[in-house]
């Protein structure tokens, strides 16, 4: 048998004890040790984006990362958005995930913890991206449902709400609004 | 159908009868609302099947045959199960009842039972403290096989009955065959002024959600199985396991939990459920088994592979005199849905476009490979790419614009096909006109330069069907409600929400219907203790068929608010109106209730409130056999127009716009069905390009990984332009039609006329890679003396 390992973990601003083999993952430790369930499992290779978590602000896939070289660093898994936006004086969930709400980008909702992290460093790093922007950002997280365009819009919309601005009309909206100029 | 099935296409509430189209207010219905587990999911609160951790749960994994089609000689287990930390090992023995989604056709086992016929088939499952333990189980485990010829090529499996696949049947290596005629197809060609006769291949795909199937089991002292599973269908696993672990079915109970993705690819029953639920049964302890990425592309139930023959015959001015198909599936290694398959081969081409005349000759083979089953646009989307592409070999030959072609064969609203199915509404020629003008269609086409170009392709699909897949006349769709004191409105549904809404659905109906707004609605589905039977999610029937058992149970439920309210002001119930959570009277504004009084008034009335209401579809369908099958309450309709250019350097294809119009009958929430039709078109234009599911010549799948499977990433999509055409269905709930697998369709055609019109190749053969435009790009060369003269650029 492999060794065990005891260690700590700074998660969402918790630094929380953890025991669990050596050769565990951090998508492991978070989901089956802390409980954690958030972050999701679609390949365990790295291929998929479904476990992103960020690591000092930055996408990280936590089922190519051992939890232990995670040991010191500030971890922030979905479940850490809420609990830090309402900490900041905000209500209800992060902008960013309203925005995915409001704009229909959650379909099955499998890919969406990672995409929605891959989602929120953008923002961080860079407030009003463009599409090619998003594209690059977002290259690492598969989403099989929607086909990217109304994430693209969540992302948008949360820029627009953030910075006042208005957003933009999507396809089927044009074409309602073009048919009640006409008629 | 009854007509407690049919509800009419308006409004609940306004001046005339519940459901007149002359009600056009609604309130909820047609506005972009949020999902009711939008914020769920948004935060990762929702739990998925693998997110169930239960105290002392045991994980279990799976052995897999290495070879390809194989006797199993002898299994030992007994190392394995000496191993400390095992609780079980079962091999095929453990449960020796087969079983198939299909009643006609149960030819699998949870384990295999003295053979193995893919590489990936399930031979042994252990339950072990942990995954690593279980998994140095499996390398415990000695099977010896003795090997068979095994069977890549579905033509050798067409002509070669042994070794059988499936021993005992009397058709030998053939799963089904269906031929059909529909009027006399060769007088119609012989008497056509243009005939194209062709060949088309659709390779493998598969679903790929993103989520892996996994299922969670644990028994009760009582005796009672409790299964959570990643199912799109908790109906048939219900019944399934209830045969296999030959147990009373009424001591099992299915439950669904979030599902991350199916497509079709988690409608059957599979091999880990079973084997969970008998490990859960033998050690008394709770038991988890999630597949690797790698074995979700064992189990596969992909889009089959079809070798496509068409001839095709039309007048002067471009009118189809007849179509006549043969068609070759590959349908891998067991049944599955393979006998649906191979009708809605044939049965589901017959529209948008008016056939005088149709003949198919479809025939579904096994071979050696992962199993093939539905996906997205079930059986339909092969012979749709094969016939599309055809279409615009004979707009070519008539030198008509392919748009025009399309708009000629219009079959026409509430009309009979070919083949019998009754079509109602039938918005395909708006659905030309949207993609015409928003793609540029007049002005941009030939005018793109060279290398570009756009084209186009229609479809239709189905929204439900009303063969129930095990024959009965009972209702498809049932629904619940439970009204809380409190104001809270509770739905069960047993349909299943595996990520295009059906929850959502149900709440916006609710809150239309009994005018109360979405927060106070909660609902509980897929859970058969909990919820009446519903069918499931396929063959896009969730929104029809449960939205009208939804509207169903709704009415009921309104007669007794209004009749409470009515009694107490003593007025005629026409003059009592619910809406936003009040109740009013529409004569004196003076007086009104909130809702929730309302609910006390009617609980206080008649008794603990709550109703049922259940749809069920009329009798439908052609009077031959198999006449039934495609048959739909309504069918959706859609066109496309894709925008798209080659390199003739790499033989690259870039895809740089994609307009999707499809007619969904009422858009009961506009940003859902956007997403479903961009999702969809994404889909095809995945299989189109990418993705291929197929296995070397051992047998072995070629890359059973999502990098090697090639699954588009945001930097591989194009942009979506959704454009909704509502054609309101007479029979639809507020007259809605399905929208999660018909935009598929012709997004592959589309593409490949595009290629025609950007550098004049055809291509017929998916996908469409760069060694083939690159070929197909010589060749055309290498003819080109011949090809001037057609004057083609
Ligand atoms: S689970 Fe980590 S990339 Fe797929
Ligand atoms: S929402 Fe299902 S995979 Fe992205």
């Amino acid at each position: 048998m492999r060794g065990m390992g005891e260690y700590q973990l700074e998660v969402n601003g918790d630094t929380q004890p953890v025991s669990a083999p050596d050769h565990w993952t951090l998508l492991e430790v978070l989901r089956y040790r802390l409980g954690l369930t958030g972050s999701k499992q679609g390949c365990d290779k790295g291929d998929c984006g479904a476990c992103t978590v960020l690591v000092d602000g930055k996408p990280v896939l936590a089922c190519l990362t051992l939890a232990r070289a995670s040991e010191g660093r500030a971890i922030t898994t979905i479940e850490g958005l809420m609990p830090a936006h309402l900490r900041a004086g905000g209500t209800g969930a992060d902008p960013l995930q309203q925005a995915f709400d409001r704009c229909g980008a959650l379909q099955c909702g499998f890919c969406q913890p990672g995409m929605i992290l891959s989602a929120r460093a953008l923002l961080d790093r860079c407030p009003q991206p463009s599409r090619e922007d998003m594209r690059d950002a977002l290259s690492g997280n598969l989403c099989r449902c929607t086909g990217y365009t109304q994430i693209f819009e969540a992302i948008e919309s949360a820029v627009a709400e953030k910075l006042q601005l208005q957003p933009k009309l999507r396809s089927w909206e044009a074409q309602r609004a073009a048919k009640e100029s006409t008629r | 159908m009854s007509a407690r099935d049919l509800h009419g296409p308006g409004a609940p509430w306004g001046p005339h009868e519940p459901g007149s189209k002359a009600n056009v207010d609604f309130k909820v219905v047609g506005r972009a609302h949020a999902k009711v587990d939008g914020l769920a999911k948004a935060t990762g609160a929702a739990v998925y099947a693998d997110d169930i951790v239960l105290p002392g749960m045991l994980h279990a994994k799976t052995l897999r045959s290495p070879h390809a089609h194989a006797k199993i000689r002898r299994i030992d287990v007994s190392k394995a199960r000496a191993l400390k930390g095992v609780h079980a090992v079962i091999t095929g023995d453990a449960m020796p009842m087969k079983y198939g989604v299909i009643p006609w056709t149960p030819d699998e086992n949870a384990l295999a039972v003295d053979k193995v016929r893919f590489i990936g088939d399930p031979v042994a499952a252990v339950a072990a403290i942990d995954e690593d333990t279980a998994n140095a189980a499996l390398k415990l485990i000695e099977v010896e096989y003795e090997l068979l010829h095994a069977f890549f090529d579905p033509h050798e499996s067409l002509v070669r009955a042994e070794p059988a696949i499936h021993e005992g049947r009397k058709e030998g290596n053939i799963s089904k065959s269906v031929q059909l005629e529909f009027g006399a197809v060769e007088t119609a060609l012989a008497g056509a002024d243009v005939v194209v006769e062709d060949d088309y291949f659709f390779h493998g795909s598969t679903h790929a959600p993103i989520e892996p199937h996994c299922a969670v089991a644990t028994y009760s002292p009582e005796g009672v199985l409790t299964l959570w599973s990643a199912t799109q269908i908790t109906h048939y696993v219900h019944r399934a396991l209830a045969r296999v672990l030959e147990l009373p079915a009424h001591r099992i109970r299915v439950i669904q939990p979030c599902l991350g993705g199916a497509f079709g690819g988690k409608s059957d029953p599979f091999s880990l459920e079973f084997c969970v639920a008998k490990l859960a049964m033998l050690t008394g302890r709770a038991v988890k088994m999630l597949w690797t990425r790698e074995e979700v592309f064992y189990a596969h139930r992909g889009r089959h592979p079809m070798y496509l023959h068409y001839r095709s015959g039309a007048t002067k001015d471009g009118k189809l005199t007849g179509v006549d198909a043969k068609i070759l599936i590959d349908g891998g290694s067991y049944s599955s849905f393979g006998l649906v398959t191979t009708y809605y081969s044939g049965q589901l081409l017959t529209g948008p476009y008016h056939f005088p005349t149709y003949r198919f000759d479809s025939t579904r083979v096994f071979t050696n490979k992962p199993p093939c089953g539905p996906k997205r646009g079930h059986g339909s989307v092969q012979p749709r790419f094969a016939f599309e592409v055809q279409l615009d070999q004979l707009a070519e030959k008539l030198a008509l614009d392919p748009i025009e072609i399309r708009r000629r064969n219009f079959q026409g609203d509430f009309t009979r096909t070919v083949n019998g199915q009754r079509v109602t509404s039938n918005g395909f020629l708006q659905c030309l006109d949207e993609v015409e003008r928003a793609s540029g269609w007049k002005a941009r086409r030939g005018k793109l330069g060279p290398g570009r170009g756009l084209g186009v392709a229609g479809s239709m699909y189905i929204s439900g069907t009303n063969y129930p897949v095990y024959p009965n006349d009972m209702p498809q769709a049932g629904v619940q409600l439970k009204v809380d004191r409190s104001g809270l409105v509770t739905v069960f549904t047993g349909g299943n929400d595996i990520g295009q809404g059906s929850n959502s659905m149900c709440a916006y109906i609710v809150a239309e219907e009994l005018g109360i707004p979405l927060e106070r609605i909660r609902v509980v589905a897929a859970d058969t203790d909990l919820c009446p039977v519903d069918l499931g999610a396929y063959s896009s029937r969730v929104t029809f068929m449960v939205g009208n058992a939804t509207i169903d149970a709704c009415r009921k439920l309104r007669e007794k608010l209004v009749a409470a309210v009515a009694e107490k002001w003593q007025c005629a119930p026409s003059r009592v109106r619910l809406i936003e959570g009040l109740v009013i009277d529409l004569d004196d504004t003076s007086r009104s209730l909130t809702s929730v009084e309302a609910f006390h008034l009617a609980e206080t009335k008649f008794d603990t409130l709550g109703s049922t209401g259940s749809y069920n579809t009329p009798k439908l369908g052609g009077d031959y056999r198999g006449g039934t099958i495609g048959a739909s309450p309504a069918y959706s309709f859609t066109a496309h127009v894709v925008d798209a250019s080659v390199d003739t350097e790499t033989g690259r294809i870039t895809v740089h716009d994609v307009w999707i119009a499809h007619d969904c009958g009422r858009a009961l929430n506009p940003m859902i069905v956007a997403g479903q039709m961009e999702g969809s078109a994404y889909m095809g234009l995945a299989e189109a390009l990418y993705e291929e599911h197929d296995v070397n010549r051992f047998g072995l799948h070629r890359g059973p990984s999502l990098l090697d499977y090639r699954l588009p990433t945001s930097l591989d999509t194009p942009e979506f332009r959704a454009l909704i055409v509502e054609s309101i269905d007479p029979e639809g709930p507020y007259g809605a039609k399905e929208a999660g697998e018909g935009p598929l369709h012709p997004c592959l055609p589309a593409l490949s006329n595009a290629i025609y019109d950007a550098v004049g190749i055809r291509l017929k053969h998916l996908p469409f890679t760069p060694a083939k435009v690159l070929a197909a790009l010589r060749a055309k060369q290498e003819s080109a003396p011949l090809a001037a003269q057609g004057g083609k650029r």
